[in-house]
C-alpha cells in the first residue's frame, strides 16, 4: 500500500504515541485543585508552552481545542460577534474562497443565520489572495468589516498565502486576521508573533499528533465570544475538560514538526518533485494544481482533463495507492473543487482531480508505485468518461 | 389502481426444461468460460437484497467493489417509510454493509442521467396518457447501461444486482435470462429490457435462491449486516412521499377537465388527466353512483382532450394489444409464438399469441385481461425463458375497440 493522503491524516509519531498512553494511565482533571488535578494541570501547562514555543506564541495565546474545525469556528464565528457586539456597524466577513470547509460553511452560517455580509476576495489562477485585494477590499469600508480570513497554505492545491504582508495590510485597519494554519503547521515556517494574525488555527492528527484536539492561537487582546459554553477553561473561551493525554501528545508532534521541519520540508519536497516528474512523463497533458514554486512541499495536485476524479480514486485504491481527489464531498458524491472553480477553471476540470500528500512515512516506493499505475489508470478513466 | 388478477397467478414456477448449466457466480462467469475470478461492480442500494448479493459475490471468489448510486440530485437525509434507496442514510447503510463485507465502496453520482432518462421520462408518458413503469426504465437506461458502460470502461466484467433473477449460459456461448427459482420472489420482469449484451455483464448471486426473504435476512444477519432489518423498498424511488399524483401535479401543473361515462355524459370533473391510471378505481371523487350502481374504473385517459372516460369493470377487458420498442433477451422470436405474458411487476402469467408485424409487436390473450395500460411494459416468457418485452401502444376491448397512445 503506497499511502499518500498525510493530508487527510498522518500517522502518528511514535513519540506521540508514547506520551499520549503514558498519560492514559494517569488519573486527573486539570481543573481540579488537589493533587491529581495539579499533576494533570501540569502536564497541561508544560505541553501549551512546548506548543507556544513551537509556534511561536506565548502559552497564553494557545488555545487548545477539539481540532481544526472548532478551532476555525471559534475564530470566525467568536471573532464576528465580539467585533460586532463592540460596533454594530461590523457585519462583514472578508474571506478567501478557496477555504477549508470549516472555515467556508462557518462564514455561509454568519450569513444566513446573523446577518453577516460575507464578501469572497478575489484569488489569482494558482489560489492566491494578494494583499491588494484584501486592502481594496477592506478600503470600501473600513468600520464595517469584523474579521478577515485566509489560510495559511491550501490543503487542496497547496499554494501558500503572503499571510504577513495580509497582516499588514489588515493591521493598518485595525481588522483583525485569521488564518488556518492546520496544513501549513510543519512544512512551512509558521510564526504567530512574527505572522502578525490575530488568530490561527493548527490542529494534531495532520502533525503526527492524536486525532481530537488542535488549538486556536488567539492574541491576547483577541476575546472571541465563546462557541462552548461551560465551565470556563482556557481563557473562558472555550469550556470543557482537557483531554490531557492528547494535549501532551500533541505537543511532543508540534515540538517534533517544527524542530524537523526543514530537513522534512527538503526531503518530502524532493520526493513530491520526483512525483510531480513521474505522473508528467506518464501523463503529458496532465495540469499541476497550485502554485509550481510557493506551494506546500508535501503536495502535488493534479487535474487530469477528460477523467473524473472518482474514477481514477478507485483504480488506484484497486492498485494499491491511497490518495484524494482533494475536494469535498457530499454524501460520497463528489462535487467539482470549490477551489479549482474559484481559481477560474473549467467545472469538467474541476472534477478530474487528485491530490497526492506526502508524509513522514513517505518512500521512494510509493513514488514509483503511483509512476506505474497513474498512466493506465488516467487511460481508462478517459475511456469511462464523465458521466 | 385496481389489482387485477391473471389465470395462474401466483402459480408454481414451471420445471425448467434441459438447460445447458444456471449461472450462480462460482461456476460460470458471465464473461468466459474461464474459472478465473472476476472484477465485479456490487451496485448496492443500501437495502438488504444488494447486500447479501455482493456478499455472496465475494464468498465466490470474484474481487468485488461496491458503488452507491446517488439518483437524486438532493438527497433527503433519512428514509421516510419503505420507499427508494436515495437518502443519504441509505447510502451511509450501503457503505457500511461494504465494509463488513470488505470491500471498497463508492457513491457514483448518475442523478443528471437518472433525471433525463428515467424521471423526465415518466412525466412525459403521464403527460401523454401513458402508464410508464420506472423500474424497468432504470434497468435498462441506468443500472445496465450508464453504470455498466462505466463499469466496464473502468475494467470491471460485471455488474451484480440483488434482483432475484437467473441467467442461463447455453452450451453454445448464448445467454439466456429466466425467472428466479423462487416465483414469489422472481424480479425477471423488471429486467425483460435487457439485451443479451447486456445479460453477459449481469450477475444476480441471489436468482438461485429458494428460500424466503426471512431466511435471506437471516443470512445477512449472520453475515453481520446491519441491513438485515431493513423494511424492503415499494414503490416509486423519486416519489419519496408516495403522492404520484401531487408529484405529477408539482410537474404538469393541474388543468381540469371533464370525466365522462362511455357514452360520453359527463359525470364529473379531475385537476390533470395525467393523474389517471387506466383500471384505476379509486380517487375519481364522482359524486353520484352510476345507474347499475356499480363502481366504475377509468377506461381511457385522452391528454388531448384532458378527458378521463370511465366505465364498469367488464369495459376494462382487453383482448389484444400491440406494443412498440421491442428489446429480446437473445434471438427475436420468427413468426406467430405461443408465449406467456407479465404485465405488471407483481403480476401472474397469461398464456399468449404473440408476433411481430412491421416492427410492432401483436398479441392476443387467450382469456381477456384487466388493467393493461399504454405505457405498461409487457413481457414475454417461454417456460421460465423470458423471450423479450416491448412497450404497449394500443389495446383491444372485448367490447368495442378503445384505448390508443
Amino acid at each position: 500500500m503506497a499511502y499518500l493522503d498525510h493530508a487527510a491524516t498522518t500517522p502518528m509519531l511514535p513519540e506521540a504515541i508514547e506520551a499520549m498512553t503514558a498519560q492514559l494511565a494517569v488519573t486527573g482533571n486539570a481543573s481540579s485543585l488537589h493533587a491529581a488535578g495539579r499533576r494533570a494541570r501540569r502536564t497541561v501547562e508544560e505541553a501549551r508552552e512546548t506548543l507556544a514555543g513551537a509556534l511561536g506564541a506565548r502559552p497564553s495565546e494557545v488555545v487548545l481545542t477539539s481540532g481544526g474545525t472548532e478551532a476555525d469556528n471559534l475564530a470566525v464565528k467568536g471573532l464576528y460577534w465580539s467585533r460586532l457586539a463592540a460596533d454594530p456597524r461590523r457585519t462583514r466577513v472578508l474571506a478567501s474562497p478557496v477555504e477549508h470547509h470549516a472555515v467556508l460553511d462557518a462564514v455561509d452560517w454568519l450569513a444566513t443565520h446573523e446577518g453577516a455580509t460575507v464578501e469572497y476576495l478575489p484569488v489569482d489562477p494558482y489560489g492566491r489572495v494578494h494583499p491588494e485585494a484584501l486592502r481594496e477590499a477592506i478600503a470600501r469600508d473600513p468600520g464595517s468589516v469584523a474579521l478577515a480570513t485566509v489560510m495559511w497554505a491550501n490543503n487542496e492545491i497547496g499554494t501558500i498565502m503572503p499571510v504577513r504582508e495580509l497582516a499588514d495590510v489588515a493591521a493598518e485597519f485595525d481588522v483583525p486576521l485569521h488564518a488556518d494554519a492546520v496544513q501549513a503547521f510543519g512544512q512551512v515556517p509558521v510564526d504567530f508573533a512574527a505572522s502578525g494574525l490575530a488568530a490561527m488555527t493548527v490542529s494534531g492528527h495532520k502533525i503526527g499528533g492524536p486525532y481530537g484536539i488542535g488549538a486556536l492561537l488567539l492574541g491576547r487582546e483577541h476575546t472571541p465570544v465563546p462557541v462552548l459554553h461551560g465551565g470556563g477553561q482556557e481563557r473562558h473561551v472555550r469550556s470543557g475538560t482537557l483531554d490531557v493525554p492528547a494535549v501532551a501528545a500533541f505537543a511532543v508532534a508540534g515540538r517534533l514538526a517544527a524542530e524537523g521541519r526543514e530537513e522534512f520540508a527538503a526531503g518530502v519536497g524532493a520526493l513530491r518533485d520526483e512525483l510531480v516528474a513521474a505522473v508528467r512523463a506518464a501523463v503529458p497533458d496532465v495540469i499541476l494544481g497550485g502554485d509550481p514554486v510557493d506551494r506546500l512541499p508535501a503536495n502535488a495536485h493534479f487535474t487530469f482533463p477528460g477523467c473524473e476524479g472518482d474514477s481514477l480514486l478507485l483504480l488506484l485504491d484497486a492498485a494499491g495507492i491511497e490518495c484524494s481527489t482533494g475536494s469535498a464531498c457530499t454524501a460520497g458524491i463528489a462535487q467539482p473543487s470549490h477551489v479549482l472553480l474559484a481559481t477560474g477553471a473549467d467545472p469538467d476540470l474541476a472534477r478530474g482531480t487528485l491530490r497526492f500528500s506526502l508524509g513522514h512515512t513517505s518512500t521512494k516506493e510509493d513514488v514509483a508505485a503511483v509512476a506505474e499505475a497513474i498512466g493506465p489508470a488516467v487511460e481508462r478513466a478517459r475511456s469511462a468518461g464523465l458521466s | 389502481m385496481t389489482e387485477n388478477a391473471y389465470p395462474g397467478d401466483h402459480g408454481s414456477p414451471a420445471p425448467y426444461p434441459g438447460r445447458a448449466m444456471t449461472q450462480t457466480p462460482p461456476q460460470t462467469p458471465p464473461q468466459s468460460t474461464s474459472a478465473r475470478p472476476l472484477r465485479v461492480l456490487a451496485a448496492m442500494s443500501g437495502g438488504v437484497d444488494s447486500a447479501v448479493a455482493a456478499a455472496r459475490a465475494v464468498e465466490a471468489g470474484h474481487d468485488v467493489t461496491g458503488v452507491h448510486l446517488a439518483l437524486s440530485a438532493n438527497p433527503q437525509s433519512f428514509r421516510t417509510g419503505a420507499r427508494g434507496c436515495c437518502t443519504i442514510e441509505d447510502s451511509r447503510d450501503a457503505r457500511r454493509a461494504a465494509d463488513v463485507i470488505g470491500i471498497p465502496f463508492y457513491v457514483w453520482d448518475l442523478a443528471e442521467r437518472f433525471r433525463e432518462d428515467v424521471v423526465d421520462d415518466f412525466v412525459a408518458e403521464y403527460e401523454a396518457g401513458r402508464t410508464p413503469n420506472p423500474c424497468l426504465r432504470c434497468n435498462e437506461k441506468i443500472k445496465f447501461a450508464a453504470l455498466l458502460d462505466k463499469a466496464l470502461a473502468l475494467g470491471f466484467d460485471a455488474v451484480c444486482t440483488g434482483h432475484y433473477a437467473t441467467v442461463v449460459l447455453n452450451e453454445d456461448g448464448s445467454r439466456e435470462l429466466h425467472r428466479a427459482s423462487d416465483m414469489a420472489k422472481d424480479q425477471s420482469y423488471v429486467l425483460g429490457v435487457l439485451d443479451e449484451r447486456q445479460l453477459a455483464h449481469a450477475m444476480f448471486p441471489l436468482g438461485d435462491t429458494l428460500t424466503t426473504k426471512d431466511e435471506i435476512r437471516a443470512e445477512a444477519e449472520r453475515r453481520g449486516l446491519a441491513v438485515a432489518k431493513k423494511p424492503d423498498s415499494h414503490d416509486i424511488c423519486f416519489i419519496a412521499d408516495g403522492d404520484t399524483q401531487g408529484f405529477l401535479a408539482s410537474r404538469l401543473g393541474a388543468a381540469e377537465g371533464d370525466i365522462v361515462d362511455e357514452a360520453g355524459t359527463k359525470v364529473g370533473t379531475h385537476q390533470g388527466a395525467y393523474g389517471f391510471t387506466i383500471g384505476q378505481r379509486k380517487g375519481l371523487r364522482i359524486g353520484h353512483p352510476a345507474a347499475d350502481g356499480k363502481p366504475r374504473y377509468v377506461l381511457d385517459i385522452s391528454p388531448v382532450n384532458n378527458t378521463v372516460t370511465v366505465g364498469p369493470a367488464e369495459a376494462l377487458d382487453v383482448t389484444a394489444l400491440t406494443a412498440i420498442r421491442p428489446r429480446w433477451c437473445g434471438a427475436a422470436p420468427e413468426g406467430p409464438g405461443r408465449y406467456t405474458a407479465q404485465l405488471r411487476a407483481h403480476g401472474g402469467e397469461t398464456p399468449v399469441s404473440a408476433a411481430m408485424e412491421d416492427g410492432e409487436l401483436t398479441v392476443t390473450f387467450d382469456e381477456p385481461v384487466r388493467g393493461v395500460a399504454p405505457g405498461q411494459a409487457i413481457v414475454l416468457y417461454d417456460g421460465t425463458r423470458v423471450v423479450g418485452s416491448a412497450t404497449i401502444a394500443t389495446t383491444t376491448r372485448r367490447a368495442a375497440p378503445a384505448a390508443t397512445a
